[in-house]
C-alpha cells in the first residue's frame, strides 16, 4: 500500500466537501435535525410518565452511537458513489491506485465524517437536553471503534454491490444499513426481539454493542464478554468483506462493468 | 530496434456470446504514435481498457515495459497515462485541485511546478481556478488531457482526444501531442475518428473491423494496398465489407 495514492484520495474528498453543501449537510444538517426532534419527543413523553428519564438516557446514548454506524458505512459508499457520480472511476482504476487502497482512502474519509458528526452531536445533545455521552465512560471508546468498524462492513457490502448492479443499486447506500437496524437493538433491548431474530442478532456485532451500553448504563456489569464477541465479530467480518469487494471488483474487470457504471 | 513498449499477442474479449477483440496481437514501438482505427462497435475501446487494467482479457497476454500487464499492473500504470472525451473528473473541484490529485495518485514531486508547466503547455491559466463542472468542453477535453500529460507517461493512451475541441485548440493539441513525443520520447496509443486527423499523427494504423486486425502498417502502405487516395477512402471502403 502507498500513502500517497491514498492520501491522492482522501484530499480529493476534503476539496469535495469544502464547497458542497449537500455534503456538509450530510454531516451538519441531518444528523443535529435527528438528535434535536428526538430529544424534544423523550422530553414531551417524560411528561406522561416520569420514570421515563431513564429511557432519554439510553435513547439520546443510542442515537448518538447509531449515527456513528450510519456515518462510517456512508463514508465508504458515498465516496464510491461521489466517483461514479462525477465519472472518475475510470480514472482512478486505470492509475496504479490498488482497491486495497481505494477502501483503506475511504475507510479514512468515514473516520473523519464519524468524529465530524460525533462532535456536533455530543455538543447539541449535552446544549439541548444536559445529556452527556460521556456518561457511559472509557467503554466509550471500544464502543465507539468497534461501531465504525460495523459501519464499515456495512459500507464494504453495500459498496461491492453498487459496483456490481451498478447505479440501479444506489439506492442500498442509504437503505441497507436500516436492515441491520431492528437486529442491532438499538432503541430497545434484544430480549424483546422473538427467539428467532435473537439467535440472529448475536451475530451482529452492533446489537452486541448496544446491548453494552446498556449493561453500563444500568450499572449492571462490565460488558467485556459483549465487546469480545463485537470485535470477533467485526473481524471475521470485515475480512470476508474485503475478500469479497476484491472478488466483485475482479468480476467487474471480467465483465466490463467497472467501465460502464455511471453511463 | 528497440524493444517495443508495448506488445499484446492473442488478445481476446468476450462478453458472453459477443467476442468485442478476437485474437488480435501488436506491439507499440518507443517513441511511436500508433493510431487504432475502425468503425464504432469494433473493439477500439474494449483494447484501449484492457490495455489500461479496467477490462480483464479472456485469453492473450499484454506486456508493458517488458512486463506482464496482470502481474504488475501497478508498475506499469505509474508509467501510463490516458485521455478520453468520455470520461470527466470530479465536478466539484476546481481545475488545478484536480490536478493536484493526480499528481498525488502518482506520486509526482514538485507538483505546482508540473501543473503550472502543463497548464502553460494547453494554454489553461485562464480557467486554472474554475470549478470543473464550469468548463465547457473543450476546456474540459484540455483538462483530461494535462492529466495525462502531468505525469510525463511513457506510453499515453487517447481516445478521440481532439473530439470537442475548435481546430485551433485542435492544432494546438496535435502540436503539443507531437513536441510532448519528440522531447520525452513518449509513445502514444491514438484513436480517433477524424481521418485527416490520423494521418497527420499517426506513423502507423492498425484498422480494426469486428474485433479483428483487417490492416496495419504506415498510412502510406494502407492506402496503397487499399487502392484509395486517403485514409477517408479506406475506412469507408473497409467499413462497408460485408
Amino acid at each position: 500500500m502507498k500513502l500517497h495514492r491514498i492520501a491522492a484520495l482522501i484530499t480529493r474528498h476534503l476539496y469535495l466537501y469544502k464547497r458542497s453543501l449537500p455534503r456538509v449537510m450530510e454531516i451538519f444538517y441531518w444528523p443535529f435535525l435527528d438528535l434535536v426532534i428526538w430529544g424534544f419527543i423523550m422530553i414531551y413523553l417524560m411528561k406522561f410518565k416520569g420514570e421515563l428519564s431513564g429511557a432519554v438516557t439510553f435513547f439520546l446514548g443510542a442515537l448518538i452511537l447509531w449515527d456513528i454506524l450510519f456515518r462510517a458505512q456512508q463514508g465508504i459508499t458515498i465516496s464510491f458513489l461521489e466517483e461514479i457520480w462525477s465519472r472518475n472511476l475510470m480514472n482512478l482504476f486505470a492509475s496504479p491506485l490498488k482497491p486495497s487502497e481505494f477502501l483503506a482512502a475511504t475507510m479514512a474519509i468515514s473516520i473523519f465524517k464519524v468524529a465530524a458528526v460525533s462532535i456536533i452531536l455530543v455538543v447539541a445533545a449535552l446544549t439541548f437536553f444536559s445529556y452527556n455521552v460521556f456518561i457511559i465512560g472509557l467503554w466509550l471508546l471500544p464502543f465507539v471503534l468497534n461501531l465504525i468498524v460495523a459501519g464499515w462492513v456495512i459500507g464494504v457490502m453495500t459498496t461491492s454491490l453498487i459496483m456490481r448492479f451498478g447505479q440501479e443499486a444506489e439506492v442500498l447506500a442509504w437503505g441497507m444499513v436500516f436492515l441491520f437496524q431492528p437486529i442491532s437493538c438499538v432503541f430497545y433491548p434484544i430480549e424483546v426481539l422473538p427467539q428467532w431474530l435473537q439467535t440472529i442478532a448475536w451475530y451482529n456485532p452492533a446489537a452486541h454493542i448496544f446491548e453494552g451500553m446498556r449493561m453500563v448504563l444500568n450499572e449492571s456489569g462490565r460488558p467485556l464478554l459483549h465487546l469480545a464477541w463485537a470485535t470477533a465479530l467485526n473481524v471475521v467480518y470485515l475480512t470476508l468483506m474485503i475478500g469479497w469487494f476484491h472478488y466483485m471488483f475482479s468480476v467487474c474487470k471480467e465483465r466490463g462493468l467497472l467501465v460502464r457504471i455511471g453511463e | 530496434m528497440d524493444a517495443p513498449i508495448a506488445e499484446v499477442r492473442d488478445l481476446v474479449k468476450r462478453f458472453g456470446d459477443f467476442t468485442a477483440v478476437d485474437g488480435v496481437s501488436f506491439e507499440v514501438r518507443p517513441g511511436e504514435i500508433l493510431g487504432l482505427l475502425g468503425p464504432n462497435g469494433a473493439g477500439k475501446t474494449t483494447i484501449i481498457q484492457m490495455l489500461l487494467g479496467v477490462v480483464t482479457p479472456t485469453a492473450g497476454v499484454i506486456q508493458m515495459f517488458g512486463l506482464d500487464l496482470a502481474r504488475h499492473r501497478e508498475r506499469i500504470l505509474q508509467q501510463v497515462n490516458f485521455s478520453s472525451t468520455y470520461i470527466s473528473m470530479p465536478y466539484a473541484l476546481t481545475v488545478e485541485e484536480n490536478l493536484r490529485v493526480v499528481g498525488k495518485l502518482y506520486g509526482l514531486t514538485d507538483i505546482p511546478r508540473r501543473i503550472d508547466e502543463v497548464v502553460k503547455k494547453l494554454e489553461m491559466e485562464e480557467f486554472r481556478n474554475k470549478l470543473t463542472r464550469k468548463l465547457s468542453s473543450g476546456q474540459l477535453t484540455r483538462l483530461t488531457l494535462a492529466k495525462a500529460i502531468l505525469t510525463d507517461p511513457k506510453l499515453l493512451f487517447l481516445d478521440e482526444p481532439t473530439a470537442s475541441l475548435d481546430p485551433d485548440m485542435a492544432h494546438k493539441t496535435r502540436s503539443l501531442l507531437k513536441e510532448v513525443r519528440r522531447s520525452a520520447g513518449m509513445s502514444i496509443f491514438y484513436t480517433s475518428h477524424n481521418m485527416r486527423e490520423m494521418e497527420e499523427m499517426s506513423d502507423r494504423i492498425i484498422f480494426l473491423q469486428r474485433g479483428k486486425i483487417v490492416a496495419q502498417g504506415s498510412v502510406e502502405a494502407i492506402t496503397r494496398r487499399y487502392g484509395q487516395r486517403d485514409l477517408e477512402e479506406v475506412f469507408l471502403k473497409i467499413a462497408r465489407e460485408k
